[in-house]
């Protein structure tokens, strides 16, 4: 196998807190190819603060070590401040849960998807216009032209979360970490964004990274899951065999959400003491 | 028998902007009736008419036979009472769990406040020992068990449930869903129920209204949602896009 | 004793109200310059109570044949020029100071709260009317109003509070009303309106407690303006008359003598700055306890 795009051994990020240091991320290990991964946990498990501290995004008083972190086999650990700012967005980008509060609101949607262009490349004006034109028309967005002078309170969730993926994608790097991307939106956006962030994956061999709450989502569009519970990851398995998990937090999280043809009386609940320890 | 709520060609605005269009349905005593549609469809407006917080609207609303006025009122209180989305903006972040349930107490002047608080946390599943706990030395879950527990105070017979799951993880809406289900066996409660979770609508309620654009596209029985026999265009759009 | 006051599960109202002081208590404490503030605005507390034991000699007994003596072993601060020993009259003064703070605190604080809270509740024209009253008098500087007030009323130490609560109230309002339009639209005061309350009710048992935290904070900060007004007024003979030992009327009286005689004027001013200093150090050590929005991002 080549080498991975993404290698993470035992990755721990720490808080401090008045009652001593307490551990969000408790040692995760992971490789990302070019390939669809999904991090699937409850609040609380992690799950937010590993996409974070691959990218470093997580603020001081709070740490990140790990044994290895390392990005087509550069340590990001290790790397400056700068060299890891001109990484993230043009190598690596992040999509976040809500795009009303990503944006600016007081730029056009056009300036601020050139803007991300303009950091790590360099380009002249209309090649710029171009090219954030075609990233526009390339999230599906019918009118690019009236889209990009617009401004971010001007257009619905749905149209936001695109124009976010437009910026994070134009650069084209080679991860894709989306925190959440959907649980903004109504359902039938869901599927159109998320089939559109798959599409885009898949067109430019880049690996993606999907975190979410939602089970049946990450089977839907992920390759690899990983199910975490209180900073540890409890399960790794292929999507397609999410039916066959064994972990009893995986099993309880998948039996606890009702069904469209729901014919039980109550919902099985998880017997949280049935793992803690492990 | 009279309806528990009633509604005939219900308008709503705010300030000036109609959102709900002629909105007519009938929800018996006991049902547990649901609105869903994504948003935008005024699915959460009609239930704050009702509740008198979009005071708004013309058309007829009666509850257990008594018109409706516009505003919140007290006696009213009595009857209907309403849980919210968001555990974290429903209770006042400095009161304690106490004070919270001797509010509506003290309100309509009620006596025997320990025991009737006692009871409302045994009730909705928390242990003694909440009760004089604050918001923020709660979970999500217990918060909303807290929400539910005030809004059983006054003893109500229709409860209005404005997304009471969406805020929270999947195990822990397990919980509040069953909890919710057999409080309503125990104290025969009639649910208005406003959801985006096609499932989660199939678990608790026995009709569905399809709405979107401020309008009810469609009144089905909740087998259509295990079968999937919608017959409006709308509904089986939204039916597919939720993975049914 | 700590474990019950930090117990995640109090047994009664008490404990945890109780409980919650403890906390903000321990966050205070925690924090140097707070714990400056504190100790200062004890020790002043402390003095005003037991000013008759504390001063060596009677505020306003004279004595013409020690006019004007600099600082000694037996007047610490000196002598003014009818030989009043100054450190007995600072003592002293820290009495009205306190009363000033206190009754200006008592009265403009509620008195902005609740007509901020009321404009913020309710918008609309109610709102319109009162925060317009609240421009207008927050368009004039402070201490030129407070000189109008008192010039119309007479001059003297009860005028001067007056005059000073009349000036305080708006910020207080502002602030107050500012507060209450990011609560109005929250699900709890809905839940409260389903359960049958009164406007009134919830602007008093709901609204107005979440207000006060940051308007302790605020009058707090506010304090040492309030000495430094109170002090002009004062220093312009519009205050505290003599032979009241009001610091900012020693000031006034020692202007005179500021070239030969420094003390006379710097001794009342020092207690001035050190009382406004520990009001503005606990005022921001209070902040970062009560006001959630700020103690996340230090």
């Amino acid at each position: 196998m080549t080498e991975p795009l993404l290698s993470v051994r035992d990755l721990r990020v720490t808080f401090p807190t008045p009652q001593g240091p307490v551990e969000v991320v408790k040692g995760v290990s992971f490789d990302l190819g070019q390939e669809r991964l999904g991090i699937v946990g409850e609040s609380g498990s992690g799950k937010s603060m590993t996409g974070r501290a691959i990218l470093r995004l997580i603020r001081p008083p709070g740490k990140v070590t790990a044994e290895k972190l390392a990005f087509q086999g550069r340590d990001l650990l290790s790397l400056p401040e700068r060299e890891m700012r001109a990484l993230r967005g043009a190598r690596i980008s992040m999509v976040m849960q809500d795009p009303r509060y990503s944006l600016n609101p007081v730029m056009t949607i056009g300036r601020q998807i050139a803007e991300a262009l303009r950091v790590h490349e360099n380009l002249s004006r209309s090649a710029t216009r171009a090219r954030v034109r075609d990233m526009l028309e390339a999230v599906q967005i019918n009118d690019p032209d009236r889209v990009a002078n617009m401004y971010p309170h001007e257009v619905s969730g749905g149209m936001g979360q695109r124009v976010m993926i437009a910026m994070m994608l134009i650069p084209e790097p080679q991860i894709l970490i989306a925190d959440e991307p959907t649980s903004a939106l109504d359902v039938s956006v869901q599927a159109q964004v998320l089939d559109l962030i798959d599409t885009l994956v898949k067109d430019k061999g880049m690996g993606l990274i999907l975190i979410s709450h939602d089970l049946q989502l990450v089977a839907r569009y992920c390759d690899q899951i990983l199910v975490m519970n209180a900073g540890r990851v409890v399960e790794r398995c292929a999507a397609g065999e999410l039916d066959k998990a064994t972990h009893p937090y995986t099993r309880g999280l998948l039996a606890s959400v009702p069904r469209m043809n729901e014919d039980r009386d109550t919902l099985p609940t998880l017997d949280r003491t049935a793992w803690e320890g492990t | 028998m009279t309806a528990a709520i009633s509604l005939n060609n219900l308008d709503i605005s705010y300030s000036g902007t109609r959102v709900v269009e002629g909105v007519t349905f009938d929800v018996a005593e006991g049902e547990s009736f649901a609105l869903v549609g994504e948003s935008g469809s005024g699915k959460s407006t009609v239930l704050k008419a009702i509740a008198g917080l979009a005071p708004e609207w013309s058309g007829e609303m009666s509850i257990l036979g008594q018109p409706r006025g516009h505003g919140p009122d007290k006696d009213l209180a009595r009857t209907c009472q309403m849980v919210f989305q968001d555990p974290y903006g429903s209770l006042h972040p400095r009161k304690t769990v106490d004070a919270v349930l001797s509010e509506p107490l003290a309100i309509h002047g009620l006596g025997n406040r320990s025991e009737r608080i006692e009871k409302a946390l045994r009730d909705v599943g928390l242990d003694r020992r909440f009760r004089f706990r604050y918001p923020h030395q709660m979970s999500g879950g217990q918060r909303q068990r807290v929400a539910i527990a005030r809004a059983l105070m006054l003893e109500p017979k229709i409860m209005l449930l404005d997304e009471p799951t969406s805020a929270l993880d999947v195990s822990v809406q397990a919980e509040i869903l069953n909890l919710l289900k057999r409080l309503r066996a125990e104290q025969n409660l009639t649910y208005l129920l406003v959801s985006h979770d096609l499932p989660v609508v199939g678990f608790m309620c026995d009709r569905v209204a399809v709405m979107t654009k401020g309008r009810i596209v469609e009144i089905a029985p909740v087998d259509a949602l295990h079968h999937g026999d919608f017959t409006d265009p709308y509904s089986r759009q939204l039916y597919a896009a939720s993975g049914g | 004793m700590h474990a019950w006051l930090i117990s995640d599960s109090p047994a009664s109202r008490l404990q945890a109200s109780a409980g919650r002081f403890y906390r903000a208590g321990g966050l205070l404490l925690r924090n140097p310059l707070a714990v400056a503030g504190v100790l200062i605005i004890g020790l002043l507390i402390v003095t005003a109570i037991f000013a008759p034991w504390i001063a060596p000699e009677s505020p306003v007994g004279q004595n013409l044949s020690n006019r004007l003596l600099p600082p000694s072993a037996d007047h610490w601060m000196g002598t003014d020029e009818l030989g009043r020993d100054i450190f007995s009259r600072v003592i002293y003064g820290s009495r009205i100071t306190l009363m000033i703070v206190a009754l200006v605190a008592v009265i403009s604080a509620p008195l902005g709260l609740v007509i901020g809270a009321i404009s913020g509740y309710f918008g609309g024209w109610t709102d319109r009317v009162l925060m317009g009253l609240t421009d207008v008098f927050l368009s004039m500087p402070k201490l030129i109003m407070a000189l109008a007030f008192v010039a119309a009323l007479g001059p003297g130490i009860e005028n001067a509070i007056i005059a000073i609560a009349i000036t305080a109230w708006p910020a207080y309002a502002r602030i107050a009303r500012a507060e209450t339009l990011t609560f109005r639209n929250a699900e709890f005061v809905s839940a409260t309106r389903l359960l049958g309350a009164s406007h009134l009710r919830i602007i008093f048992a709901h609204v107005l407690p979440l207000c006060t935290s940051s308007m302790i904070v605020r009058v707090t900060l506010d304090m040492a303006g309030i000495i430094l007004t109170a002090a002009g007024l004062g220093f312009l003979g519009l205050g505290a008359q003599p032979p009241l030992p009001e610091w900012g009327a020693m000031i006034s009286r020692g202007r005179v003598f500021i070239l030969d005689q420094w003390w006379v004027a710097t001794m009342p001013g020092l207690a001035i700055i050190l009382v406004s200093l520990g009001f503005c150090f606990l005022g921001d050590g209070l902040r970062d306890v009560l006001d959630p929005k700020s103690a996340g991002k230090s």
